[in-house]
């Protein structure tokens, strides 16, 4: 079993939902990326996801492409991430790490060779923003040969013929895009993302997360409630942001932040057990309305 | 055997006049690598194109919009005095400088903008780099009654002042970006978060043959029309099919629109990138000529890019060739050997432009002065029996401030 499907195991048995902080590799500075990893986990994050600087981050907001640039000025390349990531798995063998970012540096390297070191590195899955199922046979393949997880986004706008062709390629979990427009985009509407979720169950038996609007505990207890795992990443990069040269603070305020998500999802559990969610007739009818409000 | 014919033999198995397959691939190149967000606003934009390439009222509205209010036919031009002082080939202009907006962007937005009108789209938003396309965008959306927002890098922005004046007189918001290397590229990838943003009643007019599935065919049918005339005007005007077509390069869409009706000809293709310092020098803007494959903006394509796969900044005299990418149409024909791509550096560019200046009381965009330089040398080596059709792409009245500029003149 991968260490994506043991760590949504775990959590689905302990009746869990997953925290899942993104945060840009290199941001500010290489050498805080690491420490700050441990923080999160210390923190109570289930999984990281680790965004791979580019200097054309297009489904990015401001917030993230600041920190890819900060990182870039750094010579934050895709090798260094992977070291990265090598390094915090000499500490954690538990906690599954995400790379998410642009297809042209993988493209560069080449899909075996990146699948490859990626693996070798301790990356979990990858999250490779524009890179669509269609384009991905390749691409997955690779991932494949090397037990790594192609993990693929699903928006409000996705038909069901591309949520039918996602869910066969996908592995690991489903990352739903629960708004329109570039990460760190404004607010979320909680009936309707719910109703969406229910639908994409049909599809799929993978853990759901959400990522996109979600700010505060607040949030993420809402979202909580109808998903297997809540993303946080705009929040938590605008705070890096914020505290400048000052790691202590930068640690200390994200840890803050996600130690606060933590307890309001524990707090608050899922509506019903992951277990009980895929599919389901009785969704339909609020399937159906969301489809007519999401098309 | 020409040159140009053995290539042709072997294309013709690759059959180019049927690309791209229905999934936007040139060849290797093109596709539509998006995030999720864009899939279902492309796909909507792709059946709104198919549909109404096939409508006789649409394409009957898009032929009056082009002869009422862009000018066309542009004429081809024979530069008499300018073929005589090189000494060589005869050499035509296609002039679509004579377009409304002075270039050929126009012939894109006119057919985009009556597409985001059938679509039922109240508003439109380009990106830009020289001003052109913003221009043009600006313009189509003045005479359709359309709300415009174009984004343009906050250095192109300090640097093309006019052509800002000239899209906010036209009604256009223009929005400096201020992220990245704040020039064309950077634009493009705010353009497209705006769209993803505001799909529901936004048109993003795309102003060149590069982008996901479906701009680079579109854009290459709209500005079709130009090689279409030149076909039919060169058979009239001097009996026979040019030797070769000569066109600039930088997201390459006045050189697909040129070429494209004559890809199963034997005449031979030549794309100009732009050489910028030199292509030693690193400071340029010739993907095809100097980088390689790879995936920005959508597409696969050649790039101009570092070892880690970050694109790099590119240079060139001239705003609208600066651009790291190039339409996926060209990254195939080059590959298969249809089109020469060869690149022309900044001083061989202004030499050029003081040539037709002065020789044909003609003064040509910067990007055309690309084109026309390697026309020259073209024109010599093929002697006097040769005929060459160069795309006259654009005027040159943008440029006066950078030429002068260049050459320590205060204007």
């Amino acid at each position: 079993m991968s260490r994506i499907a043991a760590c949504f195991e775990g959590l689905r048995a302990a009746g869990r939902t997953a925290l899942i902080p993104f945060v840009t590799a290199g941001d500010p500075r290489p050498a805080v990326t690491v420490p700050l990893m441990r923080a999160m986990v210390a923190a109570g994050a289930d999984l990281i996801e680790l965004g791979v600087p580019f200097s054309d981050p297009m489904a990015d907001g401001p917030v993230i492409q600041r920190a890819s640039e900060r990182a870039l000025r750094h010579g934050v390349s895709l090798r260094r991430v992977l070291e990265m990531v090598r390094s915090f798995r000499e500490q954690d063998a538990q906690t599954p790490v995400v790379l998410m970012g642009y297809l042209n540096p993988i493209e560069v390297m080449g899909y075996e060779t990146f699948a490859t070191a990626a693996a070798a590195a301790g990356v979990d899955g990858v999250l490779t923003v524009d890179m669509p199922p269609e384009e991905a046979t390749g691409y997955a393949a690779a991932l494949a040969e090397a037990d790594l997880d192609p993990i693929f986004l699903i928006a409000p706008t996705t038909t069901d013929a591309r949520l039918a062709r996602i869910a066969a390629m996908a592995r690991g979990f489903v990352y739903y895009v629960s708004l329109k427009g570039v990460t760190g985009a404004a607010s979320l509407d909680v009936a309707v993302v719910t109703a969406r979720l229910a639908h994409i169950r049909r599809f799929t038996s993978l853990p759901l997360g959400v990522g996109f609007g979600i700010k505060d505990a607040r949030a993420a207890a809402r979202i909580g409630r109808c998903a297997d795992a809540v993303v946080v990443g705009s929040a938590l990069v605008s705070l890096i942001e914020a505290a400048g040269d000052d790691e202590a603070r930068c640690r200390q305020e994200v840890t803050t932040l996600l130690a606060g998500m933590r307890a309001a999802l524990d707090a608050s559990p899922a509506d019903t057990p992951a277990a009980d969610r895929a599919g389901g007739e009785a969704r339909d009818e609020k399937a159906a309305e969301t489809r007519s409000q999401a098309t | 055997m020409s040159e140009s014919s053995v290539n042709i033999a072997r294309h013709r198995e690759l059959d180019l006049m049927a690309q791209p397959d229905e999934h936007g691939h040139f060849g290797a190149y093109g596709g539509r690598f998006v995030a999720e967000t864009l899939m279902a606003p492309l796909e909507e934009l792709r059946h709104a194109y198919e549909q109404y390439l096939q409508d006789p009222g649409f394409l009957a509205e898009l032929d009056e919009e082009l002869r009422q209010y862009v000018g066309r036919p542009t004429p081809l031009y024979f530069a008499r005095r300018w073929s005589e002082h090189l000494g060589g080939a005869r050499l035509y202009l296609k002039r679509e400088d004579l377009n409304h907006t002075g270039a050929h962007k126009v012939n894109n937005t006119v057919g985009q903008a009556l597409l985001a009108r059938r679509m039922g789209k109240k508003r439109v938003i380009a990106e830009t780099g020289a001003g052109q396309h913003g221009v043009a965008t600006a313009t189509v959306a003045a005479r359709f009654g359309m709300s415009c927002v174009v984004y343009m890098g906050a250095e192109d922005v300090r640097r093309q002042a006019i052509n800002v004046y000239r899209m906010r007189l036209l009604g256009a918001d223009v929005v400096p970006v201020e992220s990245g290397s704040r020039t064309l590229k950077d634009a493009l990838n705010e353009a497209m978060r705006d769209w993803v943003t505001h799909v529901d009643d936004t048109f993003y007019i795309i102003g060149t043959v590069a982008g996901p599935h479906p701009y680079p065919v579109m854009v290459r049918d709209f500005q079709a029309v130009i090689g279409r005339e030149t076909r039919e005007q060169i058979l009239k005007q001097a009996g026979r099919l040019p030797d070769a077509l000569v066109a600039c390069v930088g997201g390459g869409s006045n050189a697909i629109g040129l070429f494209h009706p004559f890809l199963e000809d034997d005449v031979a293709l030549h794309g100009v990138e732009a050489a910028g310092e030199g292509l030693a020098s690193g400071r340029h803007a010739a993907p095809l000529c100097a980088g390689r494959p790879g995936v920005l903006h959508g597409n696969r394509t050649y790039l101009m890019e570092d070892d880690d796969g970050q694109i790099i900044e590119t240079h060139s005299i001239s705003a609208g060739l600066d651009y790291p990418g190039v339409g996926p149409e060209h990254a195939l024909l080059k590959d298969c050997g249809r089109a020469r791509y060869v690149a022309v550096t900044d001083a061989e560019a202004l030499a050029a432009f003081h040539d037709l200046s002065r020789l044909e009381g003609i003064m040509p965009a910067l990007e055309s002065s690309h084109a026309l330089a390697h026309a020259a040398r073209l024109a010599v080596e093929m002697g006097r029996d040769g005929l060459i059709v160069v795309n006259l792409s654009g005027r040159g009245d943008k440029d006066i401030h950078t030429v002068a500029a260049h050459e320590g003149i205060e204007v």
